[in-house]
């Protein structure tokens, strides 16, 4: 079986630090996930948004990832913004109650505009 | 020096010293054919002709050899051997000369001629001949082996019994010389059903009859007598008579009430069948003669009681006599091994893909293989408050397993996907059941074998009352599995709590029914996804 490992990429889009999630996020995502947050909070951008738009596959362990993530952004002050969520997993983002934390946009550009506009 | 092929045998006379009847008209060169002159293959003559320069002239002969008697006695006066690279292929005979002249050096150099350009026409004509005749045989085998194989055909089952809680699985796989091997299935009263393992002795079209026969006969008397033994006593004494001489059937008949397991069987001298719970595999003995042998036979008649999750396997000798390129057998050990934890389906492949590896590539099968497996569903379905015999009507659409290697989950996700490609599922369900799936089985890999590659997890998909199941099975039954908790998320992202503890939450959240049971060894999830009405069955978000 062969699983796409997680990579990600930090760029700056409209004041926000946008991370663009490839592959899988499961247990082994959590270096990657770091590395990027530190890429992210290395400039000064107050909101992160992660792009879930090339991702197919989070599984509990990935879940935890997030949790782990997002709890380091909270106690940096810094707010996390999601996008492009497949249905499924915006729906266990609910269930999880991670959107109550992390507010889900269709895509990135909806995303940006409500934090800017 | 080569053989005397012998195919120019005849001498052909000049008739002489008859006179013609009055009614015959007169001959002028009537010819008549003398009796063929047999030479033996060690006769010196054959040498003699062999190495002969030209004609010979059977008077001046001198040689013991009763060759030579013979042709004298038969009238031959002149031997032309025919020659062809080296080889003696043929002899021209001659009576007298019609002049009652000797033959002139002149009749002999003519002849001698016509020898040495007949020899390779006739040398050419002996190929060509023998060349057909090669062909032609070897059609007739080829034609034989397709009738032995369409007989053969025709008399295995074409499709499989659906039994409600078992998963039937058979193979057939003829050797290139079709051996004789059967298997059927029989519906009989009550729901029963007779399970048929047979191989006849001996190869091709006389076995397949004999297949087709004991086949017939185990069909009409199996629903009437019912008793196994009955039953294989009366199929001796109707083959008995008929059977050729040297011919037998080994078969094992067993008869199987599926609502209860109950099994009886008897034996006729076929290979034993196992049966498998876990690591434990035993075997099914009872005692009886190959059909055909010998008149009034009986036949010892035994039954044992098929658990749920247990599987039986009967087997022809093709299997467990193949041979490897060292001439080791591959043997009942290795195949009593190879079902340990396996069940329906997944025994017949790890067979057959065990058999290959040992066999390795291009082998040549020595006898027919068949193998027969029927497992019973691994538990009851815990949801069936109706009534046991309802319980059991559940159909299995898949059971594999996977060694405990993180990552396998997304094989058993995928294969279960596959599995309910013919349940009607929105996209979501099926999304939410591919996640409900994926996380019981790192539960099952990671908690309960401890990520021990060695200790599959067992996966079972089945249908039941209106029902999707998929149950998850790992050998970690010491360990409790904890309740599903609403994890707190707040304490989780404040840090005073670890971020994990997703896996059951979710579970219980995707399906619309999660059942853990336990035993001193195993947990087993039973996931289950209503089909009908069954929670948030929408048209997708």
């Amino acid at each position: 079986m062969t699983t796409r490992e997680l990579e990600a990429s930090t760029r700056v889009d409209a004041g926000v630090a946008v991370i663009d999630l490839h592959g899988e996020i499961n247990r082994s995502s959590e270096a990657v996930l770091g590395a990027a947050y530190a890429d992210a909070a290395a400039g000064d951008a107050g909101t992160v948004l992660l792009n879930f738009a090339d991702v197919a596959y989070i599984n509990s362990t990935g879940i935890a990832v997030i949790v782990g993530f997002l709890g380091r952004a909270r106690s940096d002050g810094r707010r996390v913004i999601a996008c492009a969520l497949s249905d499924h997993y915006r729906e266990i983002f609910e269930i999880t109650r991670l959107s109550d934390f992390m507010p889900i946009y269709d895509d990135e550009a909806n995303a940006v505009a409500e934090r800017t506009g | 020096m080569n053989a005397f092929s012998g195919a120019l045998r005849r001498v052909r006379l000049r008739e002489r010293g008859r006179t013609p009847r009055p009614s015959e008209p007169a001959p002028t060169s009537s010819l008549v054919d003398a009796p063929p002159v047999d030479i033996a293959p060690n006769d010196p003559i054959i040498a003699f002709f062999q190495s002969a320069s030209g004609p010979v002239d059977v008077d001046t002969l001198t040689l013991d050899s009763p060759a030579v008697e013979a042709l004298r006695a038969a009238g031959v006066k002149l031997v032309v051997p025919l020659v062809a690279q080296g080889e003696l292929i043929g002899l021209l005979n001659l009576g007298a000369r019609l002049s009652e002249q000797d033959y002139s050096a002149d009749d002999r150099k003519l002849l001698a001629n016509l020898a040495a350009q007949a020899a390779p026409a006739v040398r050419v004509g002996q190929l060509v001949r023998q060349q057909e005749a090669e062909v032609r045989s070897r059609e007739r085998i080829e034609q034989e082996l397709r009738v032995a194989q369409l007989i053969q055909q025709q008399f295995l089952p074409k499709e499989l019994p659906e039994l409600g809680g078992w998963q039937v699985s058979a193979h057939y796989r003829p050797a290139r010389e079709v051996g004789g091997d059967f298997y059927d299935f029989i519906e009989l009263p009550d729901g029963r059903v007779g399970i048929v393992v047979g191989d006849v002795t001996d190869k091709g079209v006389p076995a397949a009859l004999v297949m087709a026969t004991t086949r017939s006969i185990l069909r009409s008397d199996a629903p009437r007598l019912l008793s196994p033994g009955k039953v294989l006593e009366r199929a001796n004494d109707l083959l008995v008579p008929d059977i050729p001489a040297q011919m037998f059937v080994t078969c094992l008949y067993g008869v199987l009430d599926p609502a209860t397991g109950r099994l009886q069987y008897a034996n006729a001298g076929h290979n034993v069948p196992y049966v498998a719970r876990g690591d434990d595999v035993k075997e099914l003995r009872a005692r009886g003669m190959p059909l055909g042998l010998m008149p009034g036979m009986t036949y010892e008649e035994k039954e044992a009681q098929l658990a749920p999750g247990e599987t039986i396997l009967l087997h022809s000798d093709g299997l467990a006599e193949a041979h490897n390129p060292s001439g080791e057998m591959f043997g009942f050990p290795r195949l009593m091994e190879l079902i340990q934890g396996r069940a329906g389906e997944a025994v017949i492949d790890a067979a057959l893909t065990q058999l290959d590896r040992f066999t390795g590539p291009g082998w040549e099968q020595e006898d027919d293989i068949t193998l027969v497996a029927l497992s019973r569903s691994a538990a009851a379905p815990l949801g069936a408050s109706d009534g046991s015999a309802h319980a059991l009507e559940e159909r299995v659409l898949a059971e594999f397993r996977v060694p405990s290697e993180p990552g396998n989950e997304r094989i058993v996700m995928d294969r279960v996907t596959e599995s309910v490609a013919e349940v009607p599922l929105s996209e979501r369900r099926l999304q939410r059941l591919q996640t409900a799936v994926a996380e019981a089985t790192m539960n099952a890999i990671e908690h309960g074998n401890r990520e021990q590659a060695e200790i599959p997890v067992g996966v079972q998909v089945a249908l039941c009352a209106g029902k999707l199941l998929v149950r998850i099975v790992d050998e970690g039954g010491e360990r409790a599995i904890p309740d599903p908790e609403t994890p707190d998320l707040e304490a989780k992202l404040a840090g005073l709590q670890k971020p994990r503890g997703w896996g059951l939450f979710l579970i219980r959240n995707m399906v619309d029914d999660m059942r853990v049971t336990s035993d001193e060894r195993h947990h087993t999830i039973e996931l289950v996804l209503e089909l009908k009405g069954g929670q948030d069955d929408d048209q997708g978000a």
